[in-house]
């Protein structure tokens, strides 16, 4: 034992918390052991977070354990890789491990036997590899948390250009009642799991490493502090079997006493948290070259006869592994993939095993609960006394069975880690994370359809405007055309102002011939009147007198 | 009691002043309303609200001329978030704008089938359809805001509406169904 666990670590604690029946020990008495080769795999190409994978191999392809048959799209995306030799059958929607029941493109492959590996490239030295090349070397492996969110581990190993990592902290936790996974690979494989930690803490340059594993898994508590007694910057720490206390953000708390801020991430406040199974898979893609091909499962549940935990290799149908733990399929009554609290149930029993499935839980009628009736609720605020993120779960409730999509966010609904301890102490059995987890698809939704929204506003916008602009440009055609016949119009012009000048003329001459006239007529009469003896008036003037 | 009007009289004078250089440096330009509207509505621009597309008619309702329940696209959640806005009691859709559709669609061509004649990329408000005179047609089904307005001036009928099929990456938890007991 190393001087840093011979003193007592002071721990803090989270909010809330349940103790839901263990049920630890029926799949943690056997060894781990190898699942047998299935005869055909399928491996859907999104077993993470982010974009799904595409495929780099066609249908009929040969192909050697190991190799790459779906490339990485994307910054957060992951490679899938072939888990054992054999030809490509199919490519196309198959049903895969997943709330809805349907179906997403997967990669059939159908095993040879052989079980041949292509040739693998092992990092020499990791320690002469910069970081960035380490992370790269992960990020082609495959590599995914396997702690059951599935997020790209060679983004968690990035801590930027100017954070510091101080704490990096390994997640043994296991909380969730029935699964034991990370338990016997602590057991089994401590060796593995600290060379994986020692490649992660070169690649994020962190100071210390805490190894939090709770206080039920003495056995590997004990093998953990054997494997890592001789590095004084790691640190195995008991930590109290409380739900769910294996959670990224509530590990954090109860290790460090920092809060994860809301929206924020653990990196923020100089934390990287990796789980045990992961460090597991770190190490075996440096120094072996091996991708992600396998993980362990634990197959347990009251219709397997012999429950234990499995090396499975990915896409391997879940129905060969109740079989091979000597299962009973007709009494299952129900299959879940994870554990009882935060797992869910599939629709069927042949769905392939992904790289997130740390649990295959066979469960007959007398493990579940008996339906119980819901009942409204009283406000008794059993759930926000339970939470382990201090939310208001009833408002929460309230707020999404109205589907009041503003208000739930108010109440700070995205900081929810689905943890079911609400629903879990609820004594009028609402299905609290039910309606959460509604809401929070229904929020996505809507955010999408705005996005979308947008973007036909936009298109609608500038067609319009497109419209407008070749009308406008028509028009200055025309305009244009009708400048060109200018010169004709002018013409007419011309003339027209000709024959006016003409008919001006005329209209001239008629009146000078007619004052001429009419001047030769006054002085007729005035010669006639000088006669008579008148005056020699014009004879308007004479009118005008009159 | 003098000094008292000519500080009040001052004070009138400035805070005038001030407002009236606020109302001409910050004046809004265009109508802020019908901005919000429209930005509620769906922008499928299919006109079944009687208005050639979604801004006419966040401008008719801004001006008071339409009531806040004529868009089928946007269904129940546009009305409560109009109602919401404009400080009105939703309302049920009205009938005779059509009916609210449950599944979103999207307008899919029978490729073979198309003669090229451009009819629906001049009818699609979006330019959602590529394509030329007597070359092929194909929709961007991205951006297909599938209003309907290609389906009718399509001459040899090649044009269908699909609903949009829920996959794994767009498929969302259901709302929990369940009776509610009355407590004993």
């Amino acid at each position: 034992m190393n001087e840093g666990s011979s003193e007592i670590r002071p721990l803090w604690k989270f909010h809330g918390g349940v103790h839901p029946p263990q049920h630890k020990r029926e799949s943690s008495i056997l060894p781990i052991r190898k699942a047998p080769l299935p005869r055909r795999l399928f491996l859907p190409l999104h077993q993470h977070i982010g974009e799904p994978a595409e495929p780099v191999v066609s249908v009929g392809a040969r192909v050697a354990k190991g190799q790459v048959v779906a490339n990485a799209t994307g910054y957060v995306s992951a490679p899938v890789h072939a888990p054992s030799s054999g030809s490509v059958t199919a490519i196309g929607e198959f049903p895969v491990p997943h709330p809805s029941g349907l179906s997403a493109p997967c990669i059939v492959i159908d095993t040879d036997g052989e079980d041949r590996w292509q040739e693998l490239t092992p990092v020499q030295d990791y320690r002469e590899l910069p970081p960035s090349a380490l992370r790269n070397v992960i990020r082609e492996a495959g590599i995914v948390g396997l702690g059951g969110a599935g997020f790209p581990s060679y983004i968690k190993m990035n801590p930027g250009p100017r954070k510091m990592i101080e704490t990096l902290i390994l997640n043994g936790c296991e909380c969730e009642p029935y699964i034991t996974c990370d338990d016997m690979l602590m057991r089994e494989r401590a060796a593995e799991i600290v060379a994986g930690l020692e490649i992660i803490r070169h690649a994020l340059q962190a100071e210390r490493c805490l190894i939090g594993i709770e206080d039920n898994k003495s056995q590997a508590i004990k093998t953990m502090r054997a494997a890592t007694g001789k590095h004084d910057w790691i640190e195995v720490v008991p930590v109290p079997t409380l739900y769910p206390a294996g959670s990224e953000k509530q590990l954090i708390r109860v290790l460090t006493g920092k809060e994860v801020p809301s929206n924020g991430l653990a990196i923020n406040i100089g934390v990287v948290c990796a789980n045990v199974g992961t460090a597991a898979a770190v190490h075996r893609a440096i120094h072996y070259g091996e991708p992600l091909i396998s993980r362990i499962v634990t197959v347990t549940g009251g219709a397997v006869h012999a429950p234990c935990n499995l090396e499975v290799l990915i896409g391997t149908p879940m129905d060969e592994l109740i079989n091979e733990c000597a299962g009973d399929m007709d009494a299952i009554q129900e299959i879940v993939m994870g554990g009882p609290m935060m797992g869910f149930a599939l629709h069927r029993t042949d769905l392939p095993v992904i790289k997130t499935t740390n649990c295959v839980l066979a469960a007959t009628a007398a493990n579940l609960p008996p339906p119980q009736t819901v009942l409204p609720c009283i406000r008794c605020g059993a759930c926000a006394d339970a939470c382990p993120v201090n939310l208001l779960p009833q408002q929460l409730y309230w707020h999404a069975k109205n589907k009041d999509i503003d208000k739930v966010q108010e109440y700070n609904l995205f900081d929810c880690i689905e943890c079911g301890c609400c629903s879990y102490v609820c004594p009028s059995n609402i299905p609290l994370v039910q309606y959460y987890r509604y809401a929070k698809g229904d929020i996505w939704i809507r955010e999408r359809e705005r996005e979308k929204a947008d973007v036909a506003r936009r298109r609608h916008e500038s067609r319009q405007q497109r419209l407008a602009q070749e009308k406008a440009e028509r028009e200055a055609r025309r305009q244009r055309k009708k400048a060109d016949v200018v010169p004709e119009a002018a013409a007419a012009a011309a003339q027209a102002k000709k024959k006016e000048a003409i008919d001006a003329a005329v209209r001239r001459a008629e009146e000078r011939r007619q004052s001429a006239m009419e001047r030769a007529q006054t002085r007729r009469q005035s010669s006639s009147g000088a006669a008579t003896g008148t005056h020699d008036d014009p004879p308007e003037s004479n009118d005008d007198d009159r | 009691m003098i000094a008292a009007i000519i500080a009040l009289s001052v004070l009138a004078v400035v805070f005038g002043l001030l407002l009236g250089y606020a109302a001409v440096r910050f004046k809004v330009e265009g109508d802020p309303l019908v901005d919000r509207i429209d930005s509620l509505l769906p922008q499928t621009q299919c006109g079944q609200c009687s208005y050639p597309g979604c801004r006419p008619y966040a401008t008719a309702i801004a001006n008071g001329e339409a009531d806040i329940n004529q868009c089928p696209p946007g269904g129940e959640t546009t009305i409560i978030a109009l109602a919401d806005l404009l400080d009105r009691d939703p309302k049920p859709l009205n009938p005779e704008n059509g009916v609210a559709q449950e599944v979103k669609k999207v307008a899919v061509i029978d490729e073979p089938k198309c003669i090229g004649c451009t009819l629906c990329i001049q009818a699609c408000p979006v330019d959602a359809i590529l394509g030329a005179a007597k070359q092929m047609h194909t929709v961007i089904a991205n951006e297909c805001t599938g209003c309907d307005l290609c389906v009718e001036p399509c001459p040899v009928d090649c044009i269908t509406m699909e609903p949009i099929k829920s996959d794994v990456l767009t498929w969302k938890w259901p709302y929990p169904e369940f009776r509610m007991e009355r407590a004993q």
